[in-house]
């Protein structure tokens, strides 16, 4: 392994490439763009949980004055259901043709039915009143229990599961060893039933797009997602349009999660504007963006666990349902591969069962599924660690993942770093620390780990030397969190410069190669990868140049500290010749310096976290608060620490507001009930603590700087630490989330039952 | 329907502008007069990414009609920096990472800035009082109340 050392900006805590335009507001975000002749498109939505299509009127919109185009279903690309899956990604486009715009049926209260494109948005808006659709209502279901009802509506009649017509649309399952002969050996077997609620990515820019289509076809997109080549694809397949067509610039993102890995409006907007003749622009308001996209699945999950008196686990049993909303695809991967995980288990089952109902079609967030089945496994973990009076992070320890450890889910883990970060949320100061007088309050202590894959995948580079000798690096992956930072700081230790020498851009689809969404903690594992070998061809470069200078041999060239110089006094005695000088004798030696790599990259690890949490809870209002939180994490290597800490502290914030508040609420009419943030509570700055972070840093020997992905493991286990804690304080469980006030009341108030039992 | 006439100021300098009654301010900033550096999270003031201040006092350019800017004095978020001098808070945000998309960004450095003109030494409690009006998704709000109390302390000892 080639691990840098002694570096001088990898690990530092430099400014962000995109810092200055994101603190003077000139950063572009896609809703900020505009374009001359532009006008405005919006989406005309289904009112009813479950309604069939019998037909759509559009000519009095048409009529309207300003009214320049109206699409519906038969504009977009079909994609037959019983000609089976098209695949693009992980995303079939049989249910992204009809998520996009709603074609037989509409499946959700907000499934768009059509969409209009007009000189303004509020005539655009009043064209959406005019459009006539006349639907037959059908009975529907909200609830995985009502969806998995005999006599349940079935949204797609063609999926059958068992034979018959179901809403199941699909199962999985891991398995190693023997589970009843497991649990016949534990001492100690709990099984419980737990149930958490849709929540959603909450990013706070809502999904917005500018689409122009010239008379010739070719198709400019500016819109926020996390991947402008998924952008190009899908738009590609919906509209019949070639790739090579249409060309995605990512605008700045303005988070998120997970929830914009698929496309909702640029489909639409394109065909306005191929139909209009003028750019479109779109942009959602948040309660659409509460009503028909995300959010993660609410969920269902049993978990038995039995151990044997000395702490060691035998046997594990996992069933997870987890909601798709109206088209198949909840992340049941992620809850069943994930949740166990940490664990060297020898006999266990893990199933995921994918559950349509009428609400959103899910989308990923944050280790999708991950935080559902985590939140299950962790809680009955703290249950059995209890019943052994052990500590539950020594419970832990005995039972831990390491090398060499088969995982449920495939692999046999090289070296992993879980352990490390039980031990030091154990010798943490914050564990170490009594919990303290909360004057009244209730307060206690709970701890739970997470796991989360990472991904590798597809990424492009190139890295170019200016003629003045500076550096511009392009990548092909949408920058959320910082990762154009970790870029600049590895490609300016690599070349031994100044970081801010080097310029980090996210180029467009027609600019830079193929590159995979910003997701699933890969980017900045891939894209570190292929800036790091197109940089190393580039100092190959300059050391043929030295050497072609000083006529020596290349390999009698080294490169250090931005400079080339040889490699002892044998080679000769030359003054370094540095890259701004070779940069300017370019012309002259062989050209312009710059290089690019494409790859399909691999060898991401798996990341392990570990949590702390503190609550406080007050018995009279029933309102639970985290008074102290650390997050220890596997981060492999810290590029730059600053945006670790901040994806940390982020994925946190997140889990404490789907812990204690978040959820999405539904009338009887099957209508979500709180489609802004006024009563969709996410956490606010007075809600929380500051969040400590402890970084472990076992390296990623597959990886040139170590790296392993940060992103989704923080969001893993923080439901399970603050239910565990919760417990500790109140000593009554919770088996449904969110934890928020009157449930905390209605348990305080049961005095002898435990909740839910 | 007859759009207004309105005659404000926007960051110190004079503006006038064209608008119809029921536009926001958010609209004009964003729409007519081209500045987008206010953003629109929920457009019902919940969110704050859109704030500014009216003479001196911090309101979701949402929440406001464009019209209520006739004779006052808007500030937004690019008037913060002085030229290319960045304002002490902007300038923290940046070393201490106290951004991660950004979106919020613009509307935290606008309040927080608020903030210091009434109170130079906030307690962690009140900058977290006083930020709760303003949604960060990314960032956990960590960095961001470390940022506003650092900044606090250099600007009390200067």
């Amino acid at each position: 392994m080639n691990l840098v050392t002694n570096n001088k900006w990898i690990g530092q805590r430099t400014i962000r490439p995109d810092g200055m335009d994101k603190v003077t507001g000139r950063a572009q975000f896609a809703a900020d763009t505009t374009m001359p002749g532009m006008i405005w498109g919006k989406v005309l939505r289904s009112p009813h949980p479950h309604a069939r299509i019998r037909s759509i009127n559009t000519a009095k919109a048409e009529a309207l004055p300003g009214v320049k185009a109206v699409v519906t279903s038969k504009d977009i690309v079909d994609f037959p259901i019983e000609k089976g899956a098209v695949m693009l990604g992980i995303q079939d486009m049989r249910w992204m043709c009809r998520n996009v715009m709603a074609r037989d049926k509409a499946l959700f209260p907000g499934h768009p039915v059509a969409a209009v494109a007009a000189t303004t948005e509020a005539i655009a808006a009043e064209a959406c009143k005019l459009i006539e659709v006349d639907y037959e209502v059908l009975p529907w279901s909200i609830e995985i229990d009502d969806a998995l009802k005999p006599d349940a509506a079935i949204l797609h009649e063609f999926n059958k599961f068992d034979g018959k017509p179901s809403n199941i649309a699909g199962r999985l399952e891991h398995k190693k060893g023997d589970i009843a002969e497991g649990f016949k050996k534990a001492d100690v077997i709990i099984e419980r039933t737990f149930t958490t609620r849709p929540v959603h990515q909450g990013y706070i820019e809502p999904h917005a797009c500018l689409i122009s289509v010239a008379p010739d076809g070719k198709t400019t997109i500016w819109s926020s997602s996390q991947g402008q080549f998924m952008v190009r694809a899908m738009t590609s397949m919906l509209t019949g349009i070639p790739q090579s067509d249409i060309r995605a610039i990512p605008a700045e993102i303005g988070g998120g999660f997970g929830g914009k890995t698929i496309v909702y409006l640029e489909p639409l907007a394109t065909l306005l504007a191929k139909k209009s003749g003028r750019p479109v622009k779109m942009v959602m308001t948040r309660e659409e963006v509460m009503r028909a996209t995300g959010p993660t699945s609410g969920s269902k999950s049993t978990v038995k666990i039995g151990a044997t008196k000395d702490g060691k686990i035998t046997a594990a049993h996992g069933t997870f349902y987890l909601q798709a909303g109206a088209f198949p695809g909840s992340p049941i991967r992620g809850a069943a591969g994930c949740s166990f995980t940490p664990y060297d288990i020898p006999n266990l089952l893990s199933e995921g069962f994918d559950v349509c109902s009428n609400r959103s079609k899910v989308a990923a967030y944050r280790a999708p599924g991950a935080p559902i089945g985590a939140y299950a496994v962790e809680c009955v973990l703290d249950e059995v660690a209890e019943r052994l009076k052990m500590d539950p992070l020594d419970f832990r320890l005995k039972n831990a993942a390491r090398e060499g450890t088969k995982a449920a889910h495939g692999p046999v883990f090289p070296r992993i770093g879980y352990v490390e970060t039980v031990e030091a949320a154990k010798a943490s100061p914050h564990y170490a620390a009594p919990l303290g007088d909360g004057q009244g309050k209730l307060r206690g202590r709970g701890v739970a780990s997470g796991f989360w894959f990472n991904a590798g995948g597809e990424s492009s580079a190139q890295v170019n030397i200016t003629e003045d000798g500076n550096v511009v690096v392009t990548t092909g992956h949408p920058d959320i969190g910082g990762s154009r930072a970790g870029i600049a700081n590895i490609c300016a230790e690599l070349l031994g410069i100044d970081y801010r020498r080097v310029s980090v851009i996210i180029g467009d689809t027609q600019t830079v190669g193929f590159s995979n969404l910003t997701g699933g903690s890969r980017v900045l594992f891939a894209s570190s990868m292929v800036v790091t070998q197109s940089t190393e061809k580039i100092i190959q470069t300059l050391r043929e140049r030295a050497a072609k200078i000083w006529e020596i041999d290349p390999e009698a060239v080294k490169w250090e500290d931005g400079a080339a110089h040889p490699v002892s006094p044998n080679a000769g005695q030359f003054e370094p010749l540095t890259l701004q000088q070779l940069a300017e004798k370019a012309p002259a030696m062989g050209g312009p310096i710059g290089a690019g790599v494409q790859l399909n990259t691999q060898g991401a690890d798996g990341g392990f976290g570990t949590h702390v949490c503190d609550v406080e809870i007050d018995v009279d209002l029933g309102i639970a608060r985290v008074i102290r939180y650390t997050a220890v994490q596997d981060v492999g290597r810290a590029i730059h620490p600053g945006y670790v800490e901040g994806q940390l502290q982020g994925g946190v914030a997140q889990g404490i507001g789907w812990a204690l508040n978040e959820e999405y609420i539904y009338t009887k009419e099957g209508k979500v009930d709180n489609p802004g943030f006024l009563d969709y509570r996410m956490p606010v700055c007075s809600d929380l603590p500051m969040l400590d972070c402890i970084m472990v840093e076992i390296p990623n020997p597959k990886h040139p700087q170590g790296v392993k992905g940060v992103g989704e493991v923080p969001l893993v286990p923080v439901m399970a630490a603050v239910a565990n804690a919760i417990y500790n304080a109140l000593g009554k469980r919770f088996y449904a989330l969110p934890m928020s006030p009157p449930k905390v009341l209605e348990v305080l108030e049961a005095p002898t039952q435990q909740a839910a039992e | 329907m007859a759009k207004v006439h309105v005659t404000t100021t926007i960051n110190g300098e004079p503006m006038e502008f064209l608008c119809e009654p029921s536009d926001t301010m958010l609209d004009a900033l964003r729409g007519t007069l081209n500045l987008t550096g206010s953003k629109e999270g929920c457009a019902s003031g919940d969110c704050g990414a859109c704030s500014i201040t009216l003479d001196d006092r911090l309101v979701c350019s949402c929440l406001m009609l464009a019209v209520e800017s006739e004779g006052h004095e808007i500030r937004t978020i690019e008037g913060m920096a002085q030229g290319d001098k960045l304002h002490p808070l902007q300038q923290k945000f940046l070393e201490m990472a106290a951004l991660q998309c950004g979106i919020c960004t613009s509307g935290m450095l606008v309040a927080s800035d608020a903030l210091l003109k009434k109170n130079p030494d906030p307690s962690e409690e009140e900058v977290r009082f006083w930020l709760a009006g303003n949604l960060c998704r990314c960032t956990g709000y960590d960095k961001i109340v470390r940022a506003v109390m650092e900044t606090a302390a250099e600007m009390r000892a200067q």
